[in-house]
């Protein structure tokens, strides 16, 4: 058969069999990033299915993707309260990130996969997942309650926080030496200060650049700045993804709000190609021997979520219960892991072992997340020892 | 009033209010404009009791409901020292002999002494209205005067054609 011809049918197969996916997850109140990677592990080497035909066009696709993840996590901000959220609460970020790395380096480092493995995993215990959260939230009826925007500030400070460290990574997986690595969080620190200060003054000037009634010239300008943007921060050793993020922190007010409208389809369809292409690459195979490290891994970040979250709240004057629901909340791991994964195991720095332990990682943490935020109530009660929940006699 | 305004990163904005009773009630507005109505919980003040989302007509409605009770609590409250007068409403309902027609058709002034001193419809509140104003099924009159004469007006007012 004609290699196009083949990638078309097996593009076809992927994207139908995603959409079931997808509809699945959705029905049963779950994020459908575990299902991609799921989906991805079947269909690839040593899975079910072996889909060889369509790696060129995922690999450029899923590129795209963790660009328009970061270019609509960053228009989810406004540089606003970035700045607020960093001066609030930047102890409880800085509590957040020792305890979240740390278990993450310690298991890299008895896997022994080295001080570049020891990052790389610190990242991925790091970061809790700021899409399954905010939609847990939302979906719990949380948004009115005291201990949210504690949450929230600690996601603002992580997603941050990620901006400085996805330049660090990428110029250390690239093999720079130490100056370089310090080079280029030099470079990236300054140009994150400077697009939050052009942004608190001058955002409207790019936002009104790409701004355009015609639907199609608005799609066309946003993804060809996004492109461009993370094109030219990859060249200068920043990361596109970390370019994307601060182009959508640049663009505000009402057409952040329509290039959220007109860009979700597209992260979509593009993103669910990154996490499939990730589960494509990793052999199923590979993951029982890891499984265990995984659980013991998710045990302990859970737990390290819990107390993060649990001294934010306590630090806001919040009781009991309010702590628990915040802990919980912070559990979920989901994008941000697979992407720092996806780009340890592109530059070949990595053992591939790490993919797996990534892959099951996040299929644990994305699948226990927002069970345990649901769940947590009623568990902190068991422990109080008190009955059931006196029941709202009126409101 | 102490309004407090909390800014939820990502999802958009909370605005609440302590009550006397010292639960928070207030407002969730989405980034893309969906509003949720959130009221915090007897026995855990952090958490909500219930969050209810309301599309756009129903919060406007809502809140111009909220607004016409005090309206009238406020006319009530101004005429307590006027011994006899008070607040009435009354509702114009479907086939009513009014509904449809000017408010000056109904000559309540000069046939019963009383005044309709605003209308209440679809969650809006018409002040004064003038005597071309329209009156609606569904309005609400809201009228001032002694009780004979608020009871002279109910008849008019809901005899039907």
């Amino acid at each position: 058969m004609d290699p196009t011809t083949l990638s078309l049918i097996q593009l076809g197969i992927v994207f139908f069999g995603l959409g079931f996916l997808g509809r699945l997850a959705g029905r049963i109140g779950m994020s459908p990033v575990p299902l991609y990677l799921l989906g991805g592990l079947a269909f690839g080497e040593g899975g079910l299915v072996n889909l060889g035909g369509i790696e060129d066009f995922a690999h450029i696709a899923s590129e795209i993707g963790v660009i328009l993840l970061l270019l609509m996590l960053g228009l989810e901000y406004t540089a606003r309260e970035l700045v607020t959220g960093l001066r609030q609460s930047w102890m409880a970020g800085l509590l957040d990130l020792v305890l979240n790395m740390l278990p993450g380096v310690a298991v890299a480092l008895i896997l022994g996969w080295g001080p570049v493995g020891a990052l790389v995993m610190a990242g991925i215990t790091y970061s809790s997942s700021s899409g399954i959260i905010a939609k847990v939230l939302g979906d719990l009826g949380r948004l009115g309650n005291r201990e949210t925007p504690v949450v929230l500030a600690i996601l603002v400070i992580e997603d941050l926080a990620m901006a400085a460290y996805l330049p660090i990574l990428t110029a250390v997986l690239a093999g720079v030496s130490f100056l370089g690595g310090l080079t280029a969080l030099g470079i990236s620190l300054a140009v994150i200060s400077a697009v939050l200060v052009g942004a608190l003054r001058y955002g409207h000037i790019v936002s009104s650049a790409l701004d355009s009634p015609d639907r199609e010239s608005f799609l066309l300008k946003l993804l060809g700045a996004a492109l461009l943007v993370a094109g030219v921060a990859s060249a200068l050793q920043v990361s596109a993804a970390v370019g994307a993020f601060l182009l959508g922190i640049a663009i505000s007010g009402g057409t952040a709000e329509n290039a959220t409208r007109v860009l979700e389809p597209l992260r979509d369809l593009f993103a669910a190609m990154f996490f499939v292409l990730f589960g494509l690459n990793t052999d199923p195979g590979t993951i029982p021997p890891v499984l265990g490290f995984a659980l013991i891994l998710a045990v302990v970040t859970a737990a390290t979520k819990v107390s993060t979250g649990w001294w934010a709240a306590r630090s806001q004057g919040i009781a009991t219960m309010g702590r628990a629901r915040a802990g919980a909340a912070l559990i979920a791991r989901g994008e941000f892991s697979i992407v720092i994964a996806g780009l340890a195991v592109a530059s070949g720095a990595v053992p591939a072992e790490l993919a797996a332990l990534a892959t099951t990682y996040v299929l644990i943490m994305a699948v226990f997340g927002p069970v345990a935020a649901r769940y947590v109530e009623p568990f902190v009660r068991l422990f109080q020892g008190k009955k059931s929940p006196e029941p709202e006699p009126s409101f | 009033m102490n309004i407090e305004e909390t800014p939820l990163p990502g999802i958009g904005v909370r605005r609440e209010l302590r009550l006397a009773n010292g639960r928070r009630m207030g407002v969730v507005t989405h980034r893309d404009g969906q509003t949720e109505l959130i009221i915090s919980r007897r026995d855990d003040p952090d958490a909500c009791a219930a969050s209810i989302p309301l599309s756009a007509e129903e919060s406007s409605a809502l809140g111009a409901l909220l607004g016409a009770t005090q309206l009238i609590a406020q006319l009530s409250a101004e005429q307590k020292d006027v011994p006899g007068v008070t607040t009435h409403q009354i509702l114009i309902r479907e086939g009513s002999e009014y509904a449809g027609r000017p408010l000056g058709d109904t000559h309540m002034r000069t046939r019963t002494g009383t005044s309709i001193v605003a209308l209440l419809r679809g969650g809006d509140v018409i002040g004064s209205p003038r005597p071309d104003q329209l009156l609606e099924p569904g309005d609400l009159a809201v009228i001032v005067g002694t009780d004979e004469g608020l009871a002279e007006a109910a008849l008019i007012l809901q005899s039907r054609t």
